[in-house]
C-alpha cells in the first residue's frame, strides 16, 4: 500500500478555548500531538468534543489560544489549506457523487494528474474494501459502508492529521466492533496521526495511545489509557472509567494515604487519591470488580464490609452485574459469579487500597491536576 | 393434480392482492380523496373542457378570414402576426424575469443562511412585496419611477440627468413589476431547498481542500440545481400571465403586448369568446412545452436526498 501520511514533528494547542454567545464551550486545551499518535476526546454530550475537532479542523473560529504544527501557527489557515482529513458523525458524503468520485473529490480539488487520481482512488477503495461498490451513490449503501466511504474520502489525501467526530456512534454494535478494529488497522498500516472524538469510554480506552477527558469544555484529564484506568484524577474521570460507584462521605481521620470516611450510616477505610482533611465531604469512588460478594465464613481481615439487600441480578456473560441497596439505602453495583436470588442480604468486602477518595468540588482541582499532567506528559 | 396447484397458487395470489394494492397506495384511505376529486371536477376539468370545446366553435367572421373550419380560431393564431407576435412579447417578458429572480435570489439567499442580527428583518423585507398585490406595485412604481416620480425628479434636480428616464409605461416597468412581485417567490423557495442542504457537506468540501467557488460548483450548485429549476418554472409560469401591470405599468399596445392582455381583449373588446380561449389554451401549451424543456433538464441532474431537514 504506498498510501501513507504526511508527517510533522509535533501539533500544539496552546489554550485553545471557543465560547459561543459568552458560554464557553471549550476552555484553555493545551496539548501536545506527537506524529503517528492516536488521540482521543473523551467525554459526555455536550462537553465540547466537537468544539475542540472543529476548532482544530478550521471549522470554528479560536475564541483564545493558538495551535501550532511545528512551531508554525496555523490557527490562522483556512480549513481547505490546513490539509486534515475528517470524518464527520453523519459522515457527510456527497449525496449526489458516486463511491468513487466523493473519493476523488480531495484528490480533485488539489488538482492531481488524472492517472494518480484514479489510482489513488482505487488504493483507497480497496484500503476500506468497497472495490465492488465504487459506482453506487452513498444513498445506495449501508450505515458502515458509508463510514468506510467517509472514512477513505479522508486518508486518500495522505492528510497531515486524521479528525474523527464519534464516526462509530450510528453503528449498530457489531459493526461498531468491527469499525473500530478497521479504524486501529489503518491508523497503523498508515502511519496516520489522528484525533478521535467520542463519548463511549471503551471505544477510547482501546483505541487511544492518550485520551483527553474533558468535562464542561474543562480537560480533566490527559494520560495512556493505562494512567487514566488505574490513576483517574478525580471522581469525574473515576466515573468515565467505569468506577459506576460513587459514595458522597465525610472524613474522619486520616492515618498515611489512608483515611476514615463515613456517612449517616456507612462508614469505610478508603485511599487518598486527592488530599481531605478531616471534616471535609469527599466522594469515594469503588468499581463494581473490586465489591466482591463474601462467601459465608471467608475472613473479612483488613476488609470493608458491608451489607446490602439484592435488588436486580442481570446476567452479563461470564459474570452477573447485580443492583445492591444497602442498609442505608445507598445504591451499589457489584460484580458476582455466581448469582444472589433478588431479596436476599448479602455482605460485600471491598479492599481499601480499592476504594478512592476523591474531594466533591471538580472546579479548584482541574487546574493543578492539568499542571500535574502536564508535568509527567 | 394440476388444478389443485392452480388453484392454490390462485388462491395465494388472491389472498396478497390486497398487499399488493396497500404496497402501491390502494387501500380505502383514498376514499379521502373523494371531495378534492369532485372538487378539481367541477372548478377545474368541466371549465377546462367546456373552454377546449369552445376553442373549435370559431366565429363566422373568424371562418371566413383565416378557413380551417373548426381549426380557424388556431390558424388565426399562428397566422395573424398580431396575435403570434405577443408569444414573443410575453416570452421576452416572462423568461428573462424568471431567469433574473432565480439567479439575483441565489446570492442572496446564501448571504441570509447564517444566523445573524437582523436577520428577520431583512427576510421580511424582502418578502414584503407578495403582500402588496399587482396593482399596488404598479401604483408605487408610477409614483417613484415615473417622468414626474421622486426618481427622476430627484436625478434632475441633482443635476445628473437632464431628460427624464422612461422607466414605466414600457418594457421596462412591466419588467420591475415582475421582479418586485416574484423575487420573494424565489427567494423563499431557494432559502427553503437550501436549508435542506447538510451543511455538513459543505464542511466536508472545505476540508477536502475546495475552495468557495470549488464548493458551490461541485457541491451546492449540483444539490441545488433541482430547487432551482421547480423556482424557475414557478416565477415564470408567475410572469408568463402577466396581466394588470402589463397595463399599468407597460406599454399595452407595443412592447408589452403580452398573451394574457390579448385574450381579454378578444373576450371584452371582440366578444369573442372562442378566440379569448383559444390564446388561453395556447398559453397554456407554451407553458408546458418551456415547463417540459425544463424539466428535461432537470432529469440528468441528481434528485434525491441532500442530507438536511429539507
Ligand atoms: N454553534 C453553536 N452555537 C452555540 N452553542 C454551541 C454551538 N455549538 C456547540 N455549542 C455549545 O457548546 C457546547 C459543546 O458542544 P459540542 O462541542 O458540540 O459538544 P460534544 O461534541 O462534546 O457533544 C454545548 O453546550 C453546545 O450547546
Ligand atoms: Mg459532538
Amino acid at each position: 500500500m504506498s498510501l501513507s501520511a504526511n508527517a510533522f514533528e509535533s501539533l500544539e494547542l496552546k489554550n485553545v478555548g471557543r465560547s459561543f454567545g459568552g458560554r464557553d464551550a471549550l476552555v484553555d486545551l493545551n496539548l501536545t500531538i506527537r506524529a503517528g499518535e492516536f488521540i482521543a476526546l473523551l467525554g459526555p454530550s455536550g462537553c465540547g468534543k466537537s468544539t475542540a475537532l472543529n476548532c482544530l479542523a478550521g471549522l470554528l473560529p479560536l475564541t483564545h489560544g493558538e495551535i501550532l504544527i511545528d512551531g508554525k501557527r496555523i490557527d490562522v489557515l483556512p480549513s481547505e489549506k490546513r490539509d486534515f482529513g475528517m470524518v464527520f458523525q453523519n459522515y457527510a458524503l456527497f449525496p449526489h457523487l458516486s463511491v468513487e468520485k466523493n473519493i476523488a473529490f480531495g484528490l480533485q480539488m488539489r488538482g492531481l494528474p488524472k492517472a494518480e487520481i484514479t489510482r489513488r482512488v482505487a488504493e483507497g477503495l480497496a484500503l476500506v474494501k468497497l472495490e465492488e461498490h465504487a459506482k453506487k451513490l452513498p444513498g445506495q449503501l449501508s450505515g458502515g459502508q458509508q463510514q468506510r466511504v467517509a472514512i477513505a474520502r479522508a486518508v486518500v489525501l495522505e492528510p497531515r492529521l486524521v479528525l474523527m467526530d464519534e464516526p462509530l456512534s450510528n453503528l449498530d454494535a457489531k459493526l461498531r466492533l468491527e469499525m473500530r478494529t478497521e479504524i486501529r488497522r489503518l491508523h497503523q498500516s498508515l502511519g496516520l496521526t489522528t484525533v478521535y472524538v467520542t463519548h463511549d469510554q471503551e471505544e477510547a480506552l482501546s483505541l487511544a495511545d492518550r485520551l483527553v477527558v474533558l468535562r464542561d469544555g474543562r480537560v480533566q484529564q490527559i494520560g495512556t489509557p493505562e494512567e487514566l484506568h488505574d490513576h483517574p484524577a478525580n471522581w469525574h474521570v473515576a466515573d468515565f472509567m467505569g468506577y459506576r460507584n460513587l459514595i458522597d462521605l465525610r472524613v474522619e481521620s486520616v492515618t498515611g494515604d489512608l483515611a476514615r470516611v463515613s456517612g449517616p450510616d456507612l462508614s469505610l477505610t478508603a485511599r487518598l487519591v486527592q488530599d481531605a482533611a478531616v471534616g471535609d465531604d469527599i466522594r469515594v469512588a469503588i468499581r463494581p470488580s473490586d465489591l466482591l460478594v463474601a462467601r459465608p465464613g471467608a475472613s473479612t481481615d483488613g476488609l470493608n464490609v458491608i451489607e446490602a439487600v439484592v435488588n436486580v441480578v442481570e446476567y452479563q456473560g461470564r459474570e452477573f452485574a447485580v443492583g445492591v441497596t444497602t442498609t442505608g439505602g445507598q445504591n451499589l453495583f457489584v460484580h458476582a459469579e455466581t448469582a444472589p436470588t433478588a431479596g436476599a442480604t448479602v455482605t460485600l468486602t471491598v479492599d481499601p487500597a480499592r476504594a478512592l477518595i476523591y474531594r466533591s468540588s471538580l472546579d479548584i482541582v482541574s487546574a493543578e491536576q492539568q499542571e500535574l499532567a502536564e508535568v509527567r506528559g | 393434480m394440476t388444478s389443485a396447484t392452480s388453484t392454490a397458487s390462485r388462491s395465494k395470489s388472491s389472498a396478497s392482492l390486497r398487499h399488493r394494492l396497500a404496497e402501491r397506495g390502494v387501500d380505502t384511505k383514498l376514499w379521502l380523496l373523494v371531495p378534492a376529486v369532485v372538487f378539481a371536477l367541477l372548478l377545474f376539468v368541466y371549465p377546462f373542457a367546456y373552454g377546449i370545446g369552445l376553442t373549435f366553435q370559431p366565429l363566422a367572421g373568424t371562418q371566413e378570414k383565416w378557413g380551417g373550419g373548426f381549426f380557424a380560431n388556431y390558424i388565426a393564431f399562428f397566422k395573424d402576426a398580431f396575435v403570434f407576435d405577443s408569444v414573443w412579447l410575453t416570452m421576452r417578458l416572462a423568461l428573462p424575469a424568471a431567469l433574473f429572480n432565480v439567479i439575483v435570489s441565489i446570492p442572496i439567499a446564501f448571504k441570509l443562511r447564517g444566523k445573524f442580527r437582523g436577520k428577520r428583518f431583512m427576510q421580511t423585507l424582502l418578502v414584503l412585496p407578495i403582500t402588496l398585490g399587482t396593482v399596488l406595485t404598479a401604483q408605487g412604481l408610477l409614483i417613484f419611477a415615473g417622468r414626474q416620480g421622486w426618481l427622476n425628479r430627484f436625478l434632475m434636480e441633482t443635476g445628473i440627468i437632464s431628460e427624464p428616464l422612461q422607466l414605466v409605461n414600457n418594457y421596462l416597468g412591466v419588467f420591475f413589476s415582475l421582479v418586485i412581485s416574484g423575487f420573494p417567490f424565489a427567494y423563499l423557495l431557494i432559502s427553503s431547498y437550501l436549508s435542506g442542504i447538510d451543511p455538513s457537506l459543505e464542511a466536508a468540501a472545505k476540508t477536502l481542500g475546495a475552495n468557495w467557488k470549488q464548493r458551490f460548483r461541485r457541491v451546492t450548485l449540483p444539490l441545488l440545481a433541482p430547487g432551482l429549476a421547480t423556482t424557475f418554472i414557478l416565477t415564470f409560469v408567475l410572469a408568463f400571465s402577466v396581466f394588470p401591470s402589463a397595463r399599468l405599468v407597460g406599454d399595452a399596445s407595443g412592447d408589452t403586448r403580452v398573451l394574457a392582455l390579448m385574450a381579454y381583449r378578444a373576450f371584452s373588446e371582440q366578444l369573442d369568446y372562442s378566440m379569448a380561449s383559444t390564446i388561453a389554451i395556447m398559453m397554456g401549451v407554451v407553458e408546458l412545452i418551456v415547463i417540459g424543456i425544463v424539466f428535461l433538464g432537470r432529469s440528468f441532474l441528481y434528485k434525491g436526498s441532500t442530507g438536511g431537514k429539507g
